[in-house]
């Protein structure tokens, strides 16, 4: 039977190859920082010059699912925080309960983001064809509409493939994958996740409370 | 075996304590007109979040310095595009430029 090689070869130890497995984590992390960062740009650059379309688009935000979004996010970076903690200690059945909390909240939130979207298409308030806010500053609500739309559907997108992740470490915990002295695939999705809910976290006051 | 410190669960639910409470006051302080300084403030608690968020969910408080470098880099990286982008902008109507 193979044996299990818990240190790659390139690395001179345990700590090390964790280490660099951190560090690669966040160097692909700041590639998703400049991602989001570009549109981040384009909203900054967009809500100087449209400053009225884009407070009267957020005044159409729906705040109160936005808010409990955010809530569940931030309770669900909690739980992934406690199923790296259960992984470090090299407890399974603790690991397991967190990590399907985690993946479960993630899909509350998706869940709730397609509801929103929803009602926002019931509302007209998609450009074009359905758009039913003709006024003074239509144009520029639409441009925040837009915006809205590509930079909570990116993110929706990452969420996905987060709660993918999650299912997928959840499969691996099961069959005992995981111990007290390796558990980095946990760590590190556990930093993706955390990246998730960071980028969520400067989305919600931009597009919901615009004043 | 690991130098990196294991978080305990009270600390844990500190920091996602705070970053909820965060979201109850940006949330409140967002229906109200505090012009100019509702974009300030809503940008500096979502910062205090991401702080939060960064530094014990995350683990950077305990992570070693190349990564932390890593880390500082790519928020100083975005502070430039931010920068350089709306700094070109803000300046345009400043000077009489040829074809404006």
């Amino acid at each position: 039977m193979a044996e299990l090689r818990i240190v790659a070869e390139q690395f001179h130890d345990l700590q090390q190859q964790r280490e660099a497995s951190t560090l690669g984590m966040w160097v692909f992390i700041v590639t998703e920082v400049m991602l989001f960062g570009g549109m981040f740009t384009a909203y900054t650059v967009y809500r100087w010059v449209y400053r009225a379309g884009f407070v009267d688009g957020s005044r159409h935000m729906e705040l109160l699912i936005g808010a409990i979004n955010t809530a569940v996010l931030i309770v669900s970076s909690l739980l992934m925080a406690q199923a790296v903690q259960s992984a470090q200690r090299g407890r399974r059945a603790p690991l397991l309960t967190y990590l399907g909390g985690t993946a479960f909240l993630g899909s509350v939130f998706l869940v709730l983001k397609a509801f929103e979207y929803y009602k926002h298409a019931r509302e007209g308030l998609v450009p074009g064809r359905l758009w039913a806010f003709d006024g003074p500053n239509s144009g520029p609500m639409q441009v925040f509409v837009w915006l809205y739309y590509a930079m909570t559907g990116l993110h929706a997108v990452h969420l996905t493939v987060g709660v993918g992740l999650v299912a997928i470490l959840l499969a691996l915990a099961w069959r005992g994958t995981f111990s007290a002295v390796y558990h980095t695939p946990v760590e590190v999705i556990g930093l993706y996740w955390h990246l998730i809910d960071l980028i969520w976290l400067f989305l919600f006051p931009l597009f919901y409370l615009v004043v | 075996m690991f130098r990196e410190p294991i978080v305990p669960t009270s600390t844990n639910v500190i920091v996602a304590a705070g970053a909820l409470v965060l979201t109850v006051v940006t949330t409140v302080l967002g229906r109200i007109d505090l012009a100019p300084w509702n974009l300030v403030i809503a940008l500096a608690i979502a910062a205090a979040k991401a702080l939060l968020i960064v530094l014990y969910f995350m683990h950077v408080r305990f992570t070693p310095g190349v990564t932390r470098l890593v880390v500082l880099a790519g928020v100083l990286w975005l502070g430039l595009i931010l920068m350089g982008t709306m700094d070109d902008y803000v300046t345009r109507a400043w000077m009489d430029v040829p074809g404006h």
